[in-house]
């Protein structure tokens, strides 16, 4: 008569794929997840303490290396938190340049998000240099606009910080002919690839009730047939006046919450075509008349929030008048999605550990921050 | 006993031009003189068996460093890339280097380490992987044994692999290691059984055991007279060597590097080099039983026509792991046991009745077995594929219907609408 006990693995901090510095104690039954213990904090850097010793200018910065795969993003998230601070009328022209900006961000970290599940699938990446690819197109664009690839703080109070040069515009029209083939590609890996759908299929299913009362946003929570999109429920810059899909699927599993994606960032496509249609010539931001460089709102508190690409990014900020925000708190989608880790594990076996936990698109820098 | 040895040419030419005067060292001339006075046969017995086996090991090894660097270019040109091209022309000395490298680096030996066994695994895993080759005919007269069992021996000698990797992992003392070999006894056991049951087909056809009667058996290569033998024996030697989709036990984005984790230095090499010297090891069975061998046509050497086969099966094997993303444990288990297991069974049975009709086939007879075999097995493999796949269609099932999930600033889920009421 023979025994068996369940076996405690301790995989991380350093570890090939989990996305960052993440370190789970996971107990497994033979091959059997019974249970996951999360442990976080690996990449902390105190950046919420590190915004309260500067201007309100100078925390862009910082918003820059939270979610470094989506740095636009959490750019207009605290972007929009500051004008709603100050009463900032942001200029139009501005404003299309920052959607611009922040929907090829989203097609970039949904193209980085797909690679790696692919990776992490046990591919040897090829799939993912095929997805890279595409994303070093976005980046160059991004340097056309900031100068940096990664860390753009590229959004100023009201606008951005200059206008797109000539170059920009021919650039941008050819990296949005090319941005739906790659999807497809991708998509065709996707669904086409009987290995890829016979392990994300049925994997990790989370039910609707669940993910809401976790407060899970995102793409994750629209795999799950949950019409939810911050763009469309709260507008916030100039959504409103858009037309866009939100793609929703039904089985809620690993393999819908990347189809979403993938069908994501062909609307965001189509975002910027919209976009391309309605921007008109004017300043990019308002004159320092009316915001100086050294902001000092009027003390009280403002909540701004934006569909990013992982979900609600939202920023608290609160002011005492001074230079310098008293506190600011990050609404960190990444963080709030990893919440339902367990129950995601939990009855899945040793190799779909990472595809789920790669399926939320986690990002160790926002987690942490 | 060693009277094998004289069939191979390398030895045949060392030993001739050394010993003196040996009765096996006759040509049309008579007795062949060698450098040695006579007396010293013993000695020329010893140095051209010296040299043989310095000859062959070295062989491998070489070709273990080519197949690294042609693996290295290969996924380069896979991944839209210029891989490795710094040292030496076309980066040929690359793998040199790492060689290098490996042999320089600091031996750790983990405390939780069962030391004996952490050292001979490495061992155990590498010695294997040569006996392979041993019995493998690389042209005409180009082997150093023909033995008459040689199927069953290459059989018996790559299932201790698995042995291999097991100790490994245990002695490493490391939990990740452990889960690495505990998924090597499970595959590797588990695909020892079709890969042998895939080769029963060739053996009826060829009648001999030894390799190089089967090569010279085949008047078509037995590709195509055993279709499903050869579709069987490919996935389940991908399995044994541990390349993707089945390389579980190495699985790099779960268990880091498996049951290496712990190993670092000439023992991690050694591991290394036994990977890549049985992926030839494979090819070159492959080669051996499935596509003729070497035999080719006459305007080049046979040796050619058996290193163009084996680098051509080496490419295949490269082309499957740079663009396959790995199965799941169960997933690999059915596969071995509800698919291919059902699949060679099929082989066998198709086979015997064709042998049994056409004991001694002429050329057209020949064919016509091919062509049935085919006929049987693309429907069955279409088949077992469907089978396999229905229970995954089930599970898809089971998320939810396609209505969208009421959410709205005043709908939230019931659940927490209960809570709000009652505070």
């Amino acid at each position: 008569m023979s025994t068996t006990e369940p076996i405690t693995v301790n995989l991380g901090p350093q570890h090939p794929s989990t996305h960052g510095v993440f370190r789970m104690r996971v107990t497994f039954d033979g091959e059997e997840i019974i249970d996951v213990e999360p442990v976080f904090g690996y990449l902390h850097r105190g950046s919420e303490k590190l915004a309260e010793e500067r201007t309100y200018t100078q925390v862009l910065t910082l918003t820059d290396r939270m979610d470094y795969v989506s740095s636009m993003l959490n750019n207009q998230a605290y972007m929009l938190a500051v004008e709603k601070l100050c009463n900032v009328e942001p200029s139009p022209r501005g404003v299309w340049l920052r959607m611009i900006a922040a929907e090829l961000q989203r097609v970039a970290s949904h193209l980085v998000a797909t690679g790696f599940l692919i990776q992490d699938l046990g591919a040897l990446g090829t799939p993912l240099i095929y997805a890279m690819r595409q994303r070093e197109y976005i980046l160059d664009l991004f340097e056309m606009l900031c100068g940096a690839r990664i860390t753009n703080s590229y959004l100023r109070p009201g606008g951005v910080f200059m206008d797109a040069p000539d170059e920009f515009w021919p650039a941008l029209d050819k990296v949005l002919n090319d941005i739906p083939n790659a999807l497809d590609e991708l998509e065709e890996l996707l669904s086409g690839n009987e290995i890829i759908t016979s392990r994300t299929q049925g994997v990790s299913i989370l039910l609707p009730e669940t993910m809401v009362n976790a407060s899970i946003t995102g793409p994750m929570l629209r795999a799950g047939s949950v019409d939810w999109d911050l763009r469309h429920r709260n507008p916030y810059d100039f959504y409103d006046q858009i037309n866009f899909q939100r793609p929703l699927h039904s089985s809620s599993d690993n393999f819908a919450r990347f189809w979403v994606r993938i069908q994501e960032a062909r609307e965001s496509v189509k975002i910027i075509y919209q976009c391309l249609e309605r921007i008109e010539p004017g300043c990019v931001r308002p004159s320092f008349h009316d915001v100086p460089r050294l902001i000092r709102p009027e003390p009280g508190d403002a909540y701004a929030a934006i569909e990013g690409s992982k979900g609600e990014l939202g920023f608290y900020l609160v002011s005492d008048g001074s230079i310098a925000p008293y506190r600011c708190h990050v609404r960190a989608p990444s963080l709030i999605n990893l919440t339902l880790l367990r129950e995601m594990l939990v009855g899945t076996l040793f190799n779909d550990l990472f595809v789920s936990f790669g399926s939320i698109d986690l990002n160790m820098g926002e987690v942490d921050r | 006993m060693t009277d094998f040895l004289y069939e191979n040419v390398i030895f045949r030419l060392i030993y001739c031009n050394l010993s003196g005067s040996s009765d096996k060292c006759v040509n049309e001339y008579g007795y062949v003189q060698g450098i040695f006075p006579a007396g010293f046969e013993w000695l020329a017995f010893l140095l051209a068996g010296f040299l043989l086996a310095f000859i062959f090991i070295n062989g491998i090894l070489g070709a273990v460093i080519l197949s690294i660097w042609g693996e290295r270019r290969l996924y380069g040109r896979f991944q839209n890339r210029l891989g490795p091209n710094r040292w030496g022309p076309w980066g040929l000395f690359s793998s040199v280097a790492d060689a290098i490298k490996v042999m320089f680096k600091e031996d750790v030996v983990p405390s939780d380490a069962d030391r004996l066994l952490f050292n001979i695994a490495p061992i155990l895993m590498v010695f294997p992987v040569f006996m392979i080759f041993s019995v493998i005919p690389m042209g005409i007269g180009t082997f150093v044994v023909d033995l008459n069992v040689g199927l069953l021996f290459i059989l018996s000698v790559t299932s201790m692999s698995g042995l291999a990797v097991v100790i490994a992992a245990w002695a490493s003392g490391n939990r990740i290691a452990i889960f690495s070999g505990l998924r090597a006894v499970a595959v590797l056991i588990s695909y020892e059984i079709p890969m042998a049951l895939s080769l029963v087909g060739v053996l009826m056809f060829a009648g001999t055991l030894s390799l190089g009667g089967i090569v010279e058996q085949q008047k078509i290569p037995f590709i195509l007279l055993q279709p499903l033998g050869f579709f069987v024996f490919f996935l389940a030697s991908l399995a044994e060597i541990n390349r993707t989709p089945f390389d579980l036990t190495e699985a790099e984005s779960e268990l880091g590097a498996g049951y290496l984790n712990d190993y670092s230095s000439m023992k991690f090499g050694i591991f290394f080099l036994a990977e890549f010297a049985a992926t030839i090891g494979s090819s070159a069975i492959i080669t051996t039983v499935f596509l003729s061998g070497w035999k080719g046509p006459d305007i080049l050497p046979s040796q050619f026509w058996f290193l163009l086969k084996l680098v051509i099966v080496l490419i295949a094997i490269v082309w499957v792991r740079m663009s396959w993303p790995r199965l799941r444990i169960d997933q690999i288990l059915e596969l071995a046991w509800k698919g291919l297991f059902e699949l060679t069974l099929i082989n066998i049975v198709a086979t015997a009745i064709l042998v049994t009709i056409w004991p001694n086939p002429t050329m057209g007879e020949i064919w016509i077995m091919a062509g049935i075999n085919w006929l049987v097995a693309i429907p069955s493999v279409i088949v077992v594929g469907k089978v396999l796949r229905r229970k995954d269609n089930k599970t898809i099932q089971a998320g939810r219907d396609n209505e969208p999930y009421p959410v709205g600033t005043e709908t939230l889920a019931p659940s927490l609408v209960n809570k709000v009421g009652e505070k």
